[in-house]
C-alpha cells in the first residue's frame, strides 16, 4: 500500500487483501413524522487507493446520506443504521467507539462539501483553521502549524499564500474558499477523500480549476476519491468507475467508459439520453417521464417502474436484485440484457 | 453517445430526503405540533375555561356580587357550603368576586394584545415595506416609547389621565401605548425578510400594487412571529393589569379586579388570608396557562427558538 | 421556430450602476457596481436569445431591468416601439402584460400561503380586464392543463408539488397574461436532472404554440444551445460575443467564450485526456472596479498593451459575427 499510513494508530488490523473502503449492504432510515423514510436501502460499493468512484444521483437518491454514514456525521436520531457495514481497511467503522471513529474521521477519511462558506468558521482566519488540524491531531506548535498551513495553501495553488494566511473566509472568492476547504481536508494526508458536490456552487471556469486540482492531488498522494454529484459531465471527466443511485439503491455500477457507451439500466440510459445534443437541436429532448419517487411511499417492485419505458409485469411486483453483468458491472434491472442490446422498448 | 454532446451543469440541492421530499406548510405543521403538545392542551383548556367564566360569569356564580348579597355580619368568614372561598372584609362572597374578576383580566389582556398587534403590526408592515424615511420616522418614534420602563410608564400615564377616568379603557390604552413598539420591530424584521422573496418579485413583475403585495404576499408570510409574541404579551398584560389595579391606578371599585381584591385584602391578611389567596391563585393560574400557551405556540411556529 | 423577423424588443446601451455609499446620515457615494454597462441587442418575435455568463456578469440584473423591476441608470428598453424605462403607473402596468418571467427557484418563487389557483389567477386579479371574474377559474384550469398539470389540483398549495411541478406552476403564471416575451432566468438549473428535460420540452412546446420570444438566461451552455437561436455571452456587465448559436459554439472568436466552452465538462469519457482545455487563471475581477480597456484582459492569454488602453467594441469580427476582442480569432473549441 502506498498510502502514507500513520504509525501508532488504533486501527492496525489492516487486511491488505481488502479494498481500502468497502460499503457493504448499508441501510439508513430516518424517522419522520410522516413515517419511516428508507433513504439508503442496501448500498454497496468499494474504493481502492488511487481510484475515483463517482456516485451519481438526483436529490433524494441517498447519495449524500451514504457519504454522511461513512463519515459518521449523520444525526442519530432521527437517522438509524439498521443494517450494513462500512469497512475501512477491514475494520467495520460502524462498530467502533465514537473516539476510535473520530481518530479516522478527518485524518484518514476526509470530506469536502458543496458550500465552502458555511463549512468555514467566519470568525477565525483561514490559516488558523488549517493549522488547527495540525495542532489538534499532530500536537504541533502554533508556529509550525501556521507554516504547514502556508505550505498547504501553496499546494492547493492559492496565489500569494503567505500574505493571505491571515485573511478571513469572507475575504476569499467562492473558488478560493473551496480550495481552502480542500487544503483542510488533505492536511493530514487522508487515504480516502469524499467530495460531496464540490463544484456545484461554482462557476464553470472555476469548476474546471477545482476538478483539475482534485485530480492532481489524488494522483500525487494516491488517495481513494468518492465524488458525489448529479452532473454527468463532471463524472465523465474524472471518474474511473461510477455507481448510479436511484431511490436509495445503486441501480447500476460500471467502469465509466462502459456506462456511457452502453448503459445497462433504463434510468442511466434515460439520463444520458436526456442530455441536449447538437444533432437534436430543435427537436424534443428525450425526457424521463414522471417524478422521482416519494421516499415515504415507494413504488412496489422496481422503484423505477412507474417511469420506465421498458416496464414489464414482473417489474411491478419483483424487486430486481443487482444482477452481475461482468466482474466489474452490475445492473438492478430484470431486463438489463435487453437494455444493453437495445432490443427492448 | 457521440463527441458532439454538451453536458448539463445545473446545480441540484444535495440529498436531504427527509425534509425536502414533502415539506408541509407552516400552519399545518404548527397545528400538528400543538395538538400533540401536552403543554398546549393543558394551557389551552385552562384558558378556554377562563374565557367561558369571563363571558358567562352568571353560570358559574353561586351567590352574586351585588351589594345586596354582602353583609358585614358575614365579613371574613372561612370556607362554608355557601361561601366556597369564604368572605371578604365587607362580607361579600370571595368565590363570586373571583369569578366576576376574571372578566377584567381576560378583557384587558386580550384587548391590549390585539390592539398592540394591530398597531405595531400595521406600522411595522409600512415601515418594513416602504423603508427609507417612513421606516426611519416610525422606528425613531417606536424607540422613544421603547425606552420607557413599562410599569413605571403605565403608572405615569394613568396618573396623568387621572383616577376619575380610570377603568378598563384607560388601562388598555396605557399598556398598548407602551407595548406596540416591540411588535413593530418584530413585524418590520419579518417584512424585510419577506419583501426580498422571489414570489414578491414575481408579483411586482405582474404589475401588482403595493397594497396587494403587502396584504396578499407579505402579511401572511410575516405574521407568525407577531402571533408568537402577542401570545406571550397576553400573559404580561394580565399581570400588568393586576399590578396597576393593586397599586390603585388601574381598575377602581366598584368594578371587580383580582389586583384590586388583593389590594383590599392585604391589610387584614393575617386574620383573613382567603380573600387574598384565592384571587392571587387565579391570577397565577391564568398567567401560567397563558405562558404555557405562548411557549407551545412559539415552539410550534418557530422551532429555531427552542 | 423560425423567428418571423419582426422586432419586438430593442435594448439600447443599457446601463445599471448600483451606487456604493458610505455613512448613514450623510450618504456619500464612494463608487458604483457596474452590474450592466452598455448592453444592446434586439429580440424578434418567436425567437430565443440565450444569455450565458458566470455569476456576477450581470445577467440577472439584465433580467430585472428588462422586467422593469429595476430602473436603469441610462439606456432604453423598447417593446413594440414603446420605451418601457420611461413608462410609469398604468402605462407600465399595461406594458407588463407583454413581458413576463419564469424564475430560477421553484421553491421560493411561489407564495407558500396561496393556493395554486390563487397564484395562477393573480395576473387576472391585477389586470381585471383580461378575463371577466366568472371566467377566471376556468382560465386557470386551462393554464394548468397547458403546462401539463392536473386541473383538479387548483386548490392545492405549492408545497404539495415537486420541484418540476412547481416550475410548471410558475410557467403557467407567466403565460396567464398572454405575453409576447418571456424572460427565463435559469429556469431549469434548480431542478433534478431527470426533470430538466421535461421542462425544456414544455418551454419549447409553448414557444411554438403561442409564438413566444424567449430571453433564456442560464449558465448551462448545453441547455442554452439546445433552445437558443442566438446566444449572447456576457462578462463583467458587457456582451463580449453575440451571434447565431452555431457561430458561438463552433466559431467562437472571443477568448472568454472559448475558455467557457472548453471548461464545460463533456458527458462522454472518450478521449478525455486529449481534450482541449483552457483553464483560466483566477476569478473574475470585481464589477465595482473593472479593468481598463478590455475587461477580460486580466485573465486573457492573448492580452497585449492595446487591451489595457483601448476598449474593444462589439462588432463583426472573425467568424462573421459580433465579438469584442482586439485579437478575435474564430476557433472551434468543442469540435462539434
Amino acid at each position: 500500500m502506498s498510502n502514507p499510513s500513520i504509525d501508532t494508530h488504533p486501527l492496525e488490523a489492516e487486511a491488505t487483501t481488502e479494498p481500502l473502503l468497502v460499503v457493504d449492504n448499508l441501510h439508513v432510515e430516518f424517522t419522520t413524522r410522516q413515517g419511516l423514510v428508507r433513504a439508503v436501502n442496501g448500498v454497496s460499493y468499494t474504493v481502492n487507493a488511487g481510484e475515483s468512484l463517482a456516485v451519481l444521483g438526483e436529490s433524494g437518491s441517498g447519495k449524500s446520506v451514504t457519504a454522511q454514514a461513512i463519515m459518521g456525521i449523520l444525526d442519530m436520531p432521527p437517522a438509524r443504521i439498521p443494517k450494513g457495514e462500512v469497512r475501512f481497511r477491514g475494520t467495520d467503522m460502524l462498530k467502533l467507539s465514537d473516539q476510535a471513529r473520530s481518530q479516522i474521521r478527518g485524518q484518514r477519511i476526509a470530506m469536502i462539501f458543496q458550500d465552502a462558506l458555511s463549512a468555514l468558521n467566519p470568525v477565525f482566519t483561514v490559516g488558523w483553521q488549517i493549522s488547527e488540524m495540525f495542532r489538534v491531531h499532530r500536537g504541533m506548535s502554533k508556529r509550525d502549524g501556521m507554516r504547514k498551513a502556508v505550505e498547504l495553501m501553496d499546494r492547493v495553488r492559492i496565489p500569494a499564500a503567505k500574505n493571505r494566511v491571515n485573511d478571513y473566509p469572507h475575504q476569499f472568492s467562492g473558488g478560493m474558499r473551496q480550495r481552502i476547504m480542500i487544503a483542510m481536508s488533505i492536511a493530514l494526508d487522508p487515504e480516502v477523500l469524499i467530495a460531496d458536490e464540490p463544484t456545484t456552487a461554482l462557476d464553470v471556469t472555476v469548476q474546471a480549476q477545482i476538478m483539475d486540482l482534485l485530480a492532481e492531488l489524488q494522483r500525487e498522494s494516491n488517495m481513494g476519491l468518492i465524488l458525489i454529484t448529479h452532473d454527468l459531465g463532471v463524472v465523465a471527466d474524472v471518474a474511473d468507475k461510477i455507481a448510479v443511485m436511484y431511490a436509495g439503491r445503486i441501480v447500476e455500477h460500471a467502469p465509466v467508459h462502459d456506462l456511457y457507451k452502453t448503459p445497462a439500466h433504463p434510468y442511466s440510459k434515460g439520463l444520458l439520453d436526456s442530455i441536449p445534443r447538437v444533432d437534436m437541436k430543435g427537436q424534443e429532448l428525450y425526457a424521463i417521464k414522471g417524478l422521482p419517487p416519494n421516499l415515504l411511499d415507494m413504488p412496489s417492485g422496481c422503484a423505477f417502474h412507474p417511469r420506465c419505458p421498458y416496464r414489464r409485469d414482473n417489474c411491478v411486483t419483483d424487486v430486481p436484485p443487482l444482477y452481475e453483468i461482468s466482474g466489474t458491472r452490475g445492473s438492478a434491472c430484470h431486463y438489463y440484457r435487453e437494455v444493453l442490446d437495445g432490443t427492448l422498448g | 453517445m457521440s463527441n458532439d454532446t454538451l453536458p448539463s451543469t445545473a446545480p441540484v440541492q444535495p440529498a436531504k430526503p427527509v425534509k425536502e421530499s414533502k415539506p408541509a406548510s407552516l400552519w399545518s405543521d404548527a397545528w400538528y405540533d400543538l395538538r400533540r403538545n401536552p403543554v398546549f392542551i393543558i394551557g389551552g383548556a385552562m384558558l378556554v375555561l377562563l374565557i367561558a367564566i369571563s363571558a358567562f360569569p352568571g353560570l358559574f356564580d353561586t351567590v352574586g356580587v351585588d351589594a345586596k348579597t354582602c353583609s358585614l355580619a358575614q365579613a371574613r368568614k372561612g370556607i362554608t357550603s355557601e361561601h366556597w372561598f369564604g368572605t371578604d372584609n365587607l362580607g361579600c362572597d370571595v368565590y363570586s368576586r373571583v369569578i366576576w374578576g376574571a372578566r377584567v383580566s381576560i378583557i384587558v389582556g386580550f384587548v391590549s394584545a390585539i390592539v398592540t398587534a394591530i398597531i405595531g403590526g400595521a406600522l411595522g408592515l409600512l415601515g418594513g415595506f416602504y423603508g427609507r424615511w417612513v421606516d426611519v420616522l416610525l422606528s425613531r418614534i417606536a424607540e422613544i416609547f421603547f425606552a420607557v420602563p413599562s410599569i413605571l410608564g403605565a403608572l405615569l400615564i394613568l396618573a396623568v389621565i387621572g383616577r376619575d377616568n380610570a377603568g378598563i379603557g384607560t388601562v388598555v390604552l396605557a399598556l398598548s401605548l407602551l407595548a406596540w413598539p416591540m411588535i413593530l420591530r418584530i413585524m418590520r424584521a419579518a417584512v424585510i425578510t419577506a419583501k426580498a422573496q422571489d414570489y414578491v418579485v414575481a408579483a411586482r413583475a405582474l404589475g401588482a400594487g403595493p397594497g396587494r403585495i403587502m396584504i396578499r404576499h407579505i402579511l401572511p408570510n410575516a405574521v407568525a412571529p407577531v402571533i408568537v409574541v402577542s401570545t406571550i404579551n397576553l400573559g404580561a398584560f394580565i399581570a400588568a393589569e393586576a399590578a396597576l389595579s393593586f397599586l390603585g391606578v388601574g381598575i377602581q371599585s366598584p368594578q371587580i379586579s383580582w389586583g384590586l381584591m388583593i389590594a383590599d385584602a392585604r391589610n387584614r391578611f393575617l386574620e383573613a388570608p382567603l380573600p387574598l389567596l384565592f384571587p392571587a391563585l387565579f391570577l397565577s393560574l391564568t398567567i401560567l396557562s397563558v405562558v404555557m400557551l405562548g411557549d407551545a405556540v412559539r415552539d410550534a411556529l418557530d422551532p429555531k427558538l427552542r | 421556430m423560425a423567428p418571423s423577423g419582426e422586432r419586438i424588443l430593442e435594448v439600447r446601451d443599457l446601463v445599471k450602476h448600483f451606487p456604493l455609499t458610505q455613512g448613514i446620515v450623510l450618504k456619500r457615494q464612494i463608487g458604483a457596481i457596474k452590474a450592466v454597462d452598455g448592453v444592446s441587442f434586439d429580440l424578434h418575435r418567436g425567437e430565443t436569445l440565450g444569455v450565458v455568463g458566470e455569476s456576477g456578469c450581470g445577467k440577472s440584473t439584465l433580467a430585472k431591468l428588462l422586467m422593469a423591476l429595476e430602473r436603469p441608470t441610462s439606456g432604453g428598453v423598447t417593446i413594440n416601439g414603446q420605451d418601457m424605462t420611461k413608462a410609469r403607473g398604468a402605462e407600465l402596468k399595461r406594458m407588463r402584460r407583454n413581458i413576463q418571467m419564469v424564475m430560477q427557484d421553484p421553491y421560493t418563487s411561489l407564495n407558500p400561503r396561496m393556493t395554486v389557483g390563487d397564484i395562477i389567477g393573480e395576473p387576472f386579479e391585477i389586470h381585471t380586464d383580461v378575463a371577466p371574474k366568472g371566467d377566471r377559474r376556468r382560465k386557470v384550469q386551462e393554464l394548468l392543463e397547458v403546462v401539463g398539470l392536473n386541473p383538479e389540483h387548483i386548490n392545492r398549495y405549492p408545497h404539495q408539488f415537486s420541484g418540476g411541478q412547481r416550475q410548471r406552476i410558475g410557467i403557467a403564471r407567466g403565460l396567464a397574461l398572454q405575453p409576447e416575451i418571456i424572460i427565463c432566468d435559469e429556469p431549469v438549473s434548480a431542478l433534478d436532472v431527470s426533470i430538466q428535460a421535461q421542462v425544456m420540452n414544455l418551454l419549447e412546446r409553448l414557444q411554438e404554440e403561442f409564438n413566444l420570444a424567449y430571453i433564456f438566461i442560464a449558465h448551462d451552455l448545453s441547455v442554452v444551445r439546445h433552445i437558443s437561436d442566438r446566444v449572447a455571452v456576457m462578462y463583467l456587465g458587457k456582451i463580449v460575443e453575440l451571434g447565431k448559436d452555431e457561430a458561438i459554439y463552433e466559431r467562437s472568436a472571443h477568448p472568454y467564450t472559448q475558455a467557457l466552452l472548453s471548461a464545460v465538462p463533456v458527458p462522454d469519457p472518450e478521449g478525455r485526456e486529449s481534450r482541449e482545455r483552457i483553464i483560466l487563471q483566477g476569478d473574475p475581477p470585481s464589477p465595482a472596479d473593472p479593468p481598463s480597456g478590455c475587461r477580460f484582459r486580466t485573465r486573457c492569454w492573448k492580452a497585449q498593451d492595446i487591451c489595457a488602453e483601448q476598449e474593444p467594441l462589439l462588432e463583426v469580427r472573425a467568424g462573421g459575427h459580433l465579438s469584442a476582442c482586439h485579437f478575435a480569432e474564430a476557433h472551434d473549441v468543442i469540435h462539434a
